[in-house]
């Protein structure tokens, strides 16, 4: 083994993840996991979904129960700090005074919300989500008789809380700066639906309007938002979700390289063969994007996680996974699979006015990703056929009568597959 | 109370007491049994939970819903006539002795 002890830094899904898989495939030395949040690592999908709609208990939220860190000799350290990395002599420095030696150093630091740059941003009511904190905060001020509530942002934390909150009965507008929402993730098709689906809903959605200022009561809090065009709309309560920056600020005092997330290479490996980094702050190289990326989902930070405890305990392998993501929003389930950003066409399946459909991307003739909406089956397939490298060109995918779940599973099903060693 | 087993594709098993209320999927999860991945945390969305109920089973189990059996398309192991999402199956004394086999990998 190439570490005695290994110390994760920040206590999220990308952090536990490591810590667990580590475990998992047999690591003895010592694993540390400090992460600066009172809770321990939790699950954020549901903050912006189930938990702040109230059908999520709090209990779920926890991403492992207590008992699970002894029982698996995992040294959690809550509620406090990494202040600073000696990598000479391979220890970390914690703010409570602690340090810990490491073998393998995990940067698992994640992201945190941007902040509007408008006057007024520092109002009371005016709210970014990230953590439980956030999630108990919102969903308390949610839970009360109907307000105007303002979301800044159709991206999907944005939209999804707006969602929660129109289900709740409030009076919701949302305001984004781009003249479509989910403009970085999802195509036009895609968008149009989304935003179509929350105006039935009863959602103001407001599209290329920038905010310019807020306005509170004597008392602080926040009370009309401006527009740029000049347009005042009554706010009790401000969502902000317009994106997250990286959290390098540890990586930077350490000295390793930095620009939109923390440099690494196809095994997360930092220019320090003993510091790693992964999840929401991990810039690294992409096969599927042809450059360094940096991504902000579940399967990424989860997956990840896996490569780092392969890497840790001398099973080097690069990081490969097919990106994927969900989203939830009434009843819409929205799944994308492969990074499908740059696109040159485009093939749809199903039906778009029924609200089941699929946008296939493709890129010089070649699938590279798709967007599913209440198509489970649809994204499935593709999150397979990416990961399988099998091709389906698009005037296939055009055909009449075309289905993907009547492709064939594998070019070349082996007769050992997974399901013959079923006792049946 | 219910017994629950988890046999690998290695052979080895691991055998774990669940309490409702709880999944198959969750009870492997926080009692860190590789092989279960659960991206997802139990919403029926990635697949990555995907047990293979065995054969000889008579444990009564709940009716698969429209959106497992779309989810089970796009497993990353062959689907058989005994897949079932782990996410997906409660957990009450009615499972005790349910034995499901994992597959060789999730994603
Ligand atoms: C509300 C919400 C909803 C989401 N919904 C979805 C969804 O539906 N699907 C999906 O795929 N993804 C979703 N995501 C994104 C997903 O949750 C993130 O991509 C994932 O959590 C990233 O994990 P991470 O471990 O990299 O970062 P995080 O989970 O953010 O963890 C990083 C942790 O490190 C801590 N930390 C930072 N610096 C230090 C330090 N120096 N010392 C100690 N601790 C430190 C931070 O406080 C934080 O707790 C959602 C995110 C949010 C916020
Ligand atoms: S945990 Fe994701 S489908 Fe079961």
């Amino acid at each position: 083994m190439a570490s005695h002890s290994v110390v994760v830094v920040g206590a999220g899904q990308a952090g536990l993840e490591t810590a667990a898989a580590l475990r998992g495939r047999g690591y003895e030395g010592r694993i540390m996991l400090v992460g600066d949040e009172p809770s321990g690592p939790c699950d954020r999908p549901p903050l912006s979904k189930g938990y702040l709609a109230g059908t999520v208990p709090a209990a779920d939220i926890a991403l492992r129960p207590p008992s699970f860190y002894a029982a698996q000799d995992i040294e959690l350290l809550s509620g406090d700090r990494v202040a600073s990395v000696d990598r000479e002599r391979r220890t970390v420095l914690l703010e409570s005074g602690l340090r810990l030696p490491y073998g393998a150093l995990v940067l698992a630091t994640g992201s945190r919300p941007r902040t509007l740059p408008v006057p007024g941003a520092s109002l009371t009511g005016v709210l970014t989500l990230r953590g439980l904190a956030d999630a108990e905060d919102l969903r308390l001020r949610l839970s009360g008789p109907p307000r105007s509530v303002v979301v800044v942002g159709a991206g999907f934390i944005g939209l999804e809380v707006a969602a929660t909150a129109r289900g709740l009965g409030h009076d919701v507008t949302v305001v984004e700066a781009q003249p479509r929402a989910l403009a970085r993730a999802l195509t036009p098709q895609m968008s149009a639906r989304v935003v179509a689906e929350h105006r039935a809903q009863g959602v103001r959605v407001l599209l290329g309007r920038e905010v310019s200022a807020l306005y509170g009561d004597a008392e602080g809090r926040v009370q009309v938002m401006e527009l740029g065009d000049g347009e005042r709309i009554a706010a009790d309560l401000v969502v902000v979700g317009v994106g997250v920056l990286p959290d390098t600020r540890l990586a930077l005092t350490a000295d390793l390289v930095v620009g939109d997330g923390i440099v690494v290479d196809e095994r997360l490996r930092t220019e320090d063969p003993d510091i790693y980094a992964v999840g929401d702050c991990a810039r690294f190289p992409s096969p599927h994007a042809g450059r360094h990326v940096r991504l902000e989902s579940v399967q990424n930070a989860t997956d990840q996680a896996r490569c780092v405890a392969a890497a840790i305990c001398g099973e080097p392998y690069a990081y490969t996974a097919v990106p994927w993501f969900w989203s939830e929003q009434y009843a819409m389930r929205l799944q994308m699979a492969g990074l499908t950003a740059v696109h040159d066409e485009t093939v749809t399946v199903g039906d778009p006015d029924s609200g089941r459909f699929s946008v296939l991307c493709f890129r010089a003739g070649r699938l590279i990703g798709a967007e599913s909406m209440n198509r489970p089956a649809d994204h499935g397939i593709v999150r397979r056929l990416l990961t399988t490298g099998m091709h389906l060109a698009p005037d296939t995918a055009r055909e009449p009568g075309f289905d993907l779940k009547k492709l064939p599973r594998t070019p070349a099903a082996s007769p050992a597959s997974p399901a013959m060693s079923v006792p049946a | 109370m219910a017994k629950i087993t988890y046999k690998h594709p290695n052979g080895t098993v691991t055998i774990l007491d669940v309490e409702a209320p709880n999944t198959v999927m969750r009870a492997a999860k926080l009692n860190n049994v590789d092989g279960i991945e659960a991206q997802c945390g139990g919403s029926a969305q990635c697949g990555t939970c995907h047990v293979y109920v065995d054969a000889e089973s008579s444990v009564p189990l709940p009716e698969m819903d429209p959106v497992e059996d779309d989810v089970l398309y796009g497993t990353a192991c062959e689907r058989t006539e005994f897949s079932r999402l782990s996410c997906q199956l409660p957990v009450s004394e009615d499972l005790d002795g349910l034995l499901v086999h994992l597959p060789e990998a999730q994603s």
